[in-house]
């Protein structure tokens, strides 16, 4: 059981393959972002250089999936036709204070009519899409 | 060395427009259309379409310069401009842009232009994503964040959350730009007056901050300006409008993937407004003509606190309907209708407003009209901001 229905667009790391090694990691259950071998930045999401140093030096470090909630929203209106008579759901920016409080983007997981309380704590989920062309698993956040 | 600066060197000697169209209502394609803009505004400049040397568009228009200068048998083609980036962005970039190859020598007649068929092409409020998406995309979509309201509607919450700005202040902004459209015969939404409760009671497209009202429009339509070189302006047919200032781009990393600007909840002007008002040498209490596209009314907030017209702490109480309309407000705001109320022309409607109050011939005429401001797409990246005088400013 997913968050959302089936028929939204799926994830691809793309021709060049830049995000590859993270949908990798979370098939795996494994949540890895980049880290700069240069200055030690994280950096969140994927790029070639580090903003910070201009090292190309960039490694993927797995982390703990525990951070806060920065901003949310609850979408009523259906964008795509996957969503038309689902319902409101919410969309959550988590920033991840043990990193360099790089952010992430996910569903909330549980009530889509809970209060969201910016500050709140949240940790990551794994919702894996196993039946997809190609499969693949999300992030996703409940509340800590 | 002499000062850089495009202060006073240019005009807007042209303007115009087509009849405005709900999306998918145009009897005529994009590309037509945004052909009977440019003729118009050539008209209006009394100038021929065949001494146009130059267009400047953005929000990657479909009408590409070399298409339209072979089509209206343009003489030579000497400037032929897009600027980066979605959306209305580049509203007053392009409008910029074309100003800076007039007032460099590189063209003599730049047309700045956008051209906009919804109804022919993909809606922006309706994803038309593949079934795989990658990039920054693939990050967001399958979490069912996609449309530009979603895009935003995050920056939103968290400004309005830390300053505890309430939803009436964007109400205060929906209703004025409906009421100035009422009396606007080429508005979309003449005739559809916007009342608090009508407001209030509107559904949800993004809880919080985002009824439907607080959402712009899906057209069709094209506009167009001329910009001419200063001293040209002053043989057209009409009382010039100066090009005072432009300010173009987006602070720190304001691009960073995954929602990752260090600047998160803001509309990215904070940087760039300081750095306009410099140029023209004036300062917000100056601005007698206040245009500001309303991609989202959150967006028109912090457009309008960033450009420090309105204080933050002060927006609950300043932005209702009284202050921001013709009729006695301290700050009229989107006199024809803006976005949300006369067409959703990514912001070159604002643009040809200012233009007309410059010139006194607005339908709505504000009193204090020698200088303007036109902010274009908050939230996006890269923005820009332009401000506009008549010969009194300069």
């Amino acid at each position: 059981m997913t968050y959302l229905p089936d028929g939204l667009p799926t994830p691809s790391s793309g021709p060049d393959g830049l995000a590859a090694p993270y949908w990798e990691g979370t098939r795996q259950g494994r949540l890895r972002i980049q880290k700069c071998g240069g200055c030690g930045a994280w950096q969140w999401g994927p790029e070639w250089i580090c903003h910070r140093c201009h090292s190309f030096d960039l490694s993927w470090q797995e982390i703990h999936g525990k951070g806060r909630i920065y901003s949310y929203q609850r979408p009523h209106h259906p964008v795509h036709t996957a969503l038309n008579g689902h319902g409101p759901y919410i969309a959550v920016l988590v920033e991840l204070p043990d990193y360099g409080n790089i952010r992430m983007v996910g569903n909330l997981l549980g009530d889509p009519k809970q209060t969201v309380t910016i500050g709140a704590p949240v940790e990551a989920v794994f919702e894996p899409h196993d039946n997809a062309n190609p499969p693949f698993t999300l992030v996703q956040w409940r509340i800590a | 060395m002499p000062e850089r600066t495009l202060r006073g060197k240019t005009a807007i000697a042209g303007i115009g427009e087509t009849i405005y169209y709900k999306h998918g209502q145009s009897p005529d394609s994009e590309f037509k259309l945004a052909l009977m803009a440019i003729v118009k505004a050539c008209e209006d400049a009394g100038i021929s379409p065949h001494d146009v040397d130059g267009f400047a568009s953005y929000g990657n228009d479909r009408s590409d310069g070399p298409r339209l200068a072979a089509a209206l048998g343009i003489k030579e083609l000497r400037y032929s401009n897009m600027f980066w980036g979605g959306g209305g962005g580049g509203v007053c970039g392009a409008v910029g842009n074309a100003s800076a190859a007039v007032a460099t020598g590189m063209a003599d007649c730049v047309v700045a232009f956008r051209s906009l068929a919804q109804g022919q092409y993909a809606r922006y409020g309706r994803s038309g994503a593949a079934a795989a998406v990658m990039g920054d995309d693939a990050f967001l979509f399958p979490y069912g964040v996609m449309s530009p309201a979603q895009r935003f509607a995050m920056k939103i919450t968290r400004f309005m959350s830390d300053h505890g700005i309430k939803q009436e202040a964007l109400r205060g902004i929906a209703l004025a730009c409906y009421h100035h459209a009422q009396n606007n015969p080429n508005a979309v939404m003449r005739g559809r007056e916007l009342d608090e409760a009508k407001y209030d009671a509107s559904r949800w497209i993004i809880e919080p901050f985002h009824h439907l009202y607080d959402c712009c429009q899906e057209n069709d339509g094209a506009a167009a300006v001329v910009v001419v070189p200063a001293d040209h302006a002053k043989d057209t047919k009409h009382k010039p409008t100066y090009v005072l200032a432009c300010g173009q781009g987006g602070d720190h990393r304001s691009a960073a993937p995954v929602h990752n600007m260090p600047n998160y909840k803001s509309s990215h002007f904070a940087k760039l407004a300081p750095r306009l008002y410099a140029m023209a040498k004036l300062k917000p209490s100056d601005m007698g003509i206040v245009q500001c596209y309303e991609n989202f009314t959150g967006g028109v907030l912090m457009s309008l606190i960033e450009h420090d017209l309105v204080k933050a702490e002060e927006a609950n109480e300043f932005l209702v309907k009284k202050n921001l309309i013709v009729e006695g407000g301290k700050m009229p705001l989107n006199t024809s209708g803006g976005n949300l109320a006369e067409c959703y022309m990514h912001g070159l409607e604002l643009v040809i407003e200012a233009v007309r109050q410059i010139r006194g011939t607005a339908i709505n005429q504000v009193k204090k009209n020698d200088a303007a401001i036109i902010m274009g797409g908050p939230m996006v990246t890269p923005v820009s901001s332009l401000i506009l005088g008549s010969e009194a400013t300069l």
